[in-house]
């Protein structure tokens, strides 16, 4: 993809030796008008680089601190480019979202034009290097280190390398590098550490659960779980090549909030299994609809949120030092809570219940910044789960053996799977017992799902494990630098949403595992078995992919995403 | 409104509060908690790692009698032994479900590679988790003797014990009946069925009778009584009658000890020996006394508690009672006189050695699992427990006993040995069954040194009173033990 695709694909785009001048002068803040909004798409305007940018620069700077509807975003990026840095809280910064009708498209128009310092000599708008190298190189380590896992693992179970890893390898590798290719293709910007990351969590997993297979004759799950990530990363490489523009998912928010909620309510009609109602099971298959409910209820969230962050933001009354939301627009959010505790009691999944409460907060807490929201936030969420934790059965043995987790050894009935877990983690230590030479499967049930955290901890230690959390926390904070760098709402609030899910999500399944909060049935991202789960964080991270191309393409150079 | 920048910087903060949560629960539980937790005692994986590698061997005669086999379940390896039911009261059992008992416990650590001393590089295989294979335990015993014994005991109930005089090296130390340890090793319902079946066994095919059963040991403590009244210096001469009458009336009491034979009135020591005269020893352990009595019994073993080979024996015990008529029965073996046939061993080993004792071992060296050396015996320290001519003056008594008395069943052409042949009473109004006792000790023509010391016990019930089932039965059980020694290769 080159920046002449880019740049001519929005009719607004102006003529790129004349984007400096200005045509309207004056009129600051107006830059979001609506004729400037153009379709979607028009933030490809602001891509404009290379010595028309550079000229338009210099053009620009000695002139009025006005743009016309064309060149605001230009002269947007030459203001911020010379130190109007966010949250000073002048007049026209880009953060400042006032209205509305920022959020129906402009990506670049978010800029307000009344800075006040415009410096005399700016510099060329800096140009992000595209980093698709890198990503090939990280791409290439993410394969080996899984490959030497795999290897690894057979070494020290049977004393021979496995005689798939070279099929294994070459697999991961093959669906690595198409889904490198897709980047390559039409996110040339795109952060360069997502996608590593995903492979290699992704191919740790599959090290980790063709690990645990060994210890259960019979029961295959790494294959069926390749499967399942050629699915995922097949949908990554369709999201990262059709998915043109992401504001193109705000037109479907409600579509969106329909899908997910039909899909959260299926597995009602659905038995249950091992106690709650998260499955549909279609023959041999079954899948987690709650698993893709999550991240069409982010593009929701998002949509809703960035649509409508003013109205939500109207202060109502001050309780100490608590701004309250007014009455009005506590609807939506009783609704949303509503839903999880419907969630949480139709289907006792108090996991996907806390998920998607918390991601509702942090979100509307990022849209609107009310700590008023996150103290209501909070009062629901406590109020949500004592209420059920007290008349839920399933909920509060949870809680209690969250709370005695020794409490089946001392009344002779042998330890619990949250103690064997515990067991496990600490039979890891420092270093670990090495790939295959630990006993996680003492687990039992749920092994190479819920707890394949444990095998994780057990056998890699201390250090592996606090790896791939930092690999985690890695790919949150890509998330949330994108979330800093975009400059249209919903992509900010989108990126945030992504990234928070992954970030919340990671905590309740690591934290219940290692006994830091009660236990919920969820997957590891990419790590544990289930194919519901990998293909939704694929799709998570092309998402992240197509934000992140978007945020460094337009790179105005105060915060490198 | 506050920019959504500072907003998301706030949400960021929260995610690396969370995150910054999980290391440190993390590394509390990895780090801090985890000894806790290995040491909990439902935790498998202490006990996975123990049978994840084959358990070392225990060597007789420079050949493994024990071995391990690859089950493939989560608990690997499995104990398995070749003559199980010979060696069991050395070897014990090794089970993954009740544990371990004599050689298997007390060189568990060797065995299961967890000594510390065989480990090459201690930071190393703690850096890489590995266990040392398991070390090798080379046993004392001479299977020759040990066939012997067991043999010779067949179907009936009793124990041999057999020691070199010279070093305290166990030679044999046999119990019947007996057991194969085998089939407690696993963990399966079968071992669970075996373990009820050995345990309700009236035969009691478990009890270690040589070193954990202690039984009256008649007149074979004569050998002790005879040692304290020579030290003591009452008897200066073996042929000179001694001042005793027949039937002995016990002091303080009406009651009167007799003879089974004939011709204990005023005999001498040696014609009491050969002849097990009860009347004169009874007689010999009152006029001794009661401190020099337990000094004697204490110098050949009896009432040492901290006895280790290395598992603990049974202490024997001799209550040395104040009352003379306790005593006069205490010295010929009876009252409350008890004896491990260990212990008996040791007795005889004492006198066949100049009057020193050993503390009897079974473990000559434990070694690594390629062979080099870890810990080995060494010599032990002798205790000079009788005076030199006591001891000489103790062979020849003994030595007339087989030659003559009641232990000809005991003679070997071509040796030198010596014995003292026992029956014992027991249970109310000696209605128990009686057990033979036989002790001896043997030394060949060719050799500079009693070769060996052996103790027998048979739980005899068709022994009749009197001193002729020792000789009968007991006998020639030690004597085929002394062969076997005799005919084998010295061992140094």
């Amino acid at each position: 993809m080159t920046e002449a695709e880019t740049t001519g694909t929005p009719a607004t785009t102006g003529a790129p030796g004349t984007t400096g001048m200005p045509r309207t002068p004056g009129a600051p803040g107006t830059t979001g008008t609506p004729g400037a909004a153009g379709p979607p798409g028009t933030h490809g305007a602001a891509a404009i680089t290379g010595p028309h940018g550079a000229t338009g620069a210099t053009g620009a700077t000695g002139a009025t601190r006005a743009a016309g509807p064309h060149g605001a975003a230009e002269t947007t990026r030459l203001l911020a480019a010379t130190g109007t840095a966010e949250g000073r809280g002048t007049p026209g910064n880009p953060d400042r979202l006032e209205s509305p009708v920022a959020a129906a498209g402009t990506a670049a128009a978010g800029a307000g034009t009344a800075a006040a310092g415009a410096a005399p000599s700016v510099p060329a708008t800096p140009l992000l290097p595209r980093r698709r190298g890198v990503e090939l190189a990280l791409i290439v380590v993410a394969v080996l280190l899984s490959v030497y896992g795999y290897c690894a693992v057979g070494l020290a179970k049977s004393g021979a390398l496995p005689p798939g890893a070279a099929g294994y390898g070459a697999g991961l590798g093959v669906l690595a590098l198409l889904a490198h290719g897709a980047v390559r293709l039409r996110a040339p910007y795109a952060d360069p550490l997502l996608l590593p990351i995903g492979v290699l969590l992704n191919g740790l997993g599959l090290v980790l659960i063709y690990r645990l297979d060994l210890e259960t004759p019979g029961e295959r799950a790494a294959p069926a779980q390749l499967v399942w990530s050629t699915l995922g990363v097949a949908l990554f490489i369709l999201v990262v090549l059709v998915l043109r523009d992401h504001r193109w998912l705000q037109r479907y928010s409600y579509l969106c909030v329909v899908a997910a909620l039909a899909l959260l309510a299926l597995p009602i009609l659905f038995p249950p299994v091992n106690g709650a109602r998260i499955w549909v099971r279609v023959g041999a298959f079954s899948i987690q609809p709650g698993e893709f409910a999550k991240v069409l209820l982010a593009v929701f969230f998002a949509a809703y949120l960035a649509a409508g962050r003013s109205a939500l933001a109207y202060t109502g009354r001050r309780v100490w030092r608590l701004q309250l939301p007014t009455g009005r627009v506590l609807g939506p959010v009783a609704a949303i809570w509503l839903l999880s505790v419907g969630v949480l009691v139709l289907e006792r999944d108090l996991g996907t219940s806390l998920l998607f409460f918390g991601l509702f907060v942090v979100m509307l807490y990022v849209a609107t910044g009310r700590t008023g929201w996150i103290a209501v936030g909070l009062l629901l969420a406590v109020a949500g789960a004592v209420g059920v934790g007290r008349l839920e059965p399933h909920v509060h043995g949870r809680v209690q053996e969250w709370l005695h987790p020794f409490a089946s050894i001392d009344a002779g009935q042998g330890p619990g799977q949250i103690a064997q877990s515990l067991f496990s983690f600490a039979a890891g230590g420092l270093l670990g017992a090495g790939l295959g030479s630990g006993h996680s499967i003492l687990v039992g049930f749920a092994a190479k799902s819920d707890f394949i955290l444990a095998t994780a901890g057990e056998e890699l230690g201390l250090a592996g494990l606090s790896a791939v959390f930092l690999l985690y926390a890695l790919l949150v904070e890509r998330g949330y630098r994108t979330g800093l760098a975009l400059r249209d709402p919903f992509g900010r609030l989108l990126a945030v949403g992504l990234a928070s899910l992954l970030a919340l999500q990671v905590f309740v399944i690591a934290g219940g595992v290692t006994g830091l909060i009660p236990l919920t049935g969820m997957a590891m991202p990419f790590l544990a078995q289930g194919g519901s789960s990998v293909v939704t964080n694929w799709a998570i991270v092309a998402l992240l992919i197509r934000v992140s191309h978007v945020a460094r393409r337009q790179y105005d150079g105060t915060a490198p995403p | 409104m506050p920019p959504v920048s500072r907003c998301i910087r706030h949400a960021a903060a929260f995610c690396v509060l969370l995150l910054v949560a999980l290391l440190v629960n993390t590394a509390w539980l990895q780090l801090f908690l985890s000894p806790s937790y290995a040491g909990n005692p439902a935790n498998r994986r202490p006990t996975i790692a123990r049978y994840d590698q084959p358990r070392g061997r225990i060597l007789v005669g420079g050949r493994p009698v024990t071995g391990s086999r690859d089950t493939g379940e989560q608990l690997r390896y499995e104990r398995t032994y070749a003559d199980g039911p010979l060696y069991a009261p050395v070897t014990g059992f090794a089970s993954q479900r009740y544990g371990t008992t004599f050689l298997e416990h007390s060189e568990d650590q060797v065995l299961s590679g967890t000594d510390p001393m065989l480990a090459g590089l201690r930071l190393w295989n703690d850096f890489t988790r590995s266990r040392a294979p398991g070390g090798d335990v080379v046993t004392t015993l001479n299977p020759a003797a040990q066939r012997a014994a067991f043999d010779a005991l067949g179907a009936r109930k009793g124990a041999v014990a057999a020691i070199e005089p010279a070093t305290g090296r166990i030679l044999a130390l046999v119990s019947t009946p007996s057991y194969d340890p085998a089939e407690l090793s696993g963990n399966g319902p079968a071992v669970a069925a075996a373990w009820a079946r050995l345990n309700d066994d009236p035969e009691q095919p478990m009890l270690n009778r040589a070193v954990r059963q202690t039984y009256p040991p008649g007149s074979t403590f004569k050998v002790v009584t005879a040692a304290a009244a020579l030290d003591a210096g009452l008897v200066t001469d073996l042929d000179m009658p001694t001042d005793s009458p027949d039937p002995y009336p016990l002091p303080g009491s009406t009651a009167r000890l007799v003879n089974e034979g004939e011709g204990c009135e005023n005999a001498s020591l040696r014609y009491a020996f050969e002849f097990s005269c009860n009347t004169v020893f009874a007689k010999l352990g009152v006029d001794v006394g009661a401190a020099a009595m337990r000094t004697a019994a204490q110098g050949f073993g009896f009432d040492d508690e901290g006895l280790r080979i290395p598992f603990p024996v049974t202490p024997s015990t001799f209550e040395a009672p104040a009352d003379r008529a306790q005593r006069a029965l205490s010295s010929i073996g009876q009252y409350n006189t008890r004896a491990t046939p260990l212990q008996m061993a040791m007795v005889a080993a004492a006198v066949a050695d100049g009057g020193q004792s050993r503390a009897p071992y079974l473990v000559e060296r434990t070694t690594r699992h390629g062979g080099a050396t870890v810990s080995a015996a060494g010599s032990r320290p002798a205790r000079q427990v009788m005076l030199p001519t006591t001891a000489e003056r103790l062979r020849e008594l003994m030595c007339g006993v087989v030659e003559e008395g009641t232990g000809r069943n005991a003679a070997i052409p071509g040796a030198v040995v010596g014995g003292k042949t026992g029956t014992a009473q027991h249970g109310v109004g000696n209605r128990g069954t009686p057990y033979a006792w036989f002790v001896s000790w043997a030394q060949g023509d060719q050799d500079l040194d009693p070769r060996v010391a052996v103790a027998v016990v048979v739980e005899d019930a068709s022994a009749r009173r009197g001193d002729i089932s020792g000789g009968g039965t007991a006998a020639p059980i030690a004597k085929a033990v002394m062969e076997a020694v005799l005919h084998s290769p010295p061992t140094r």
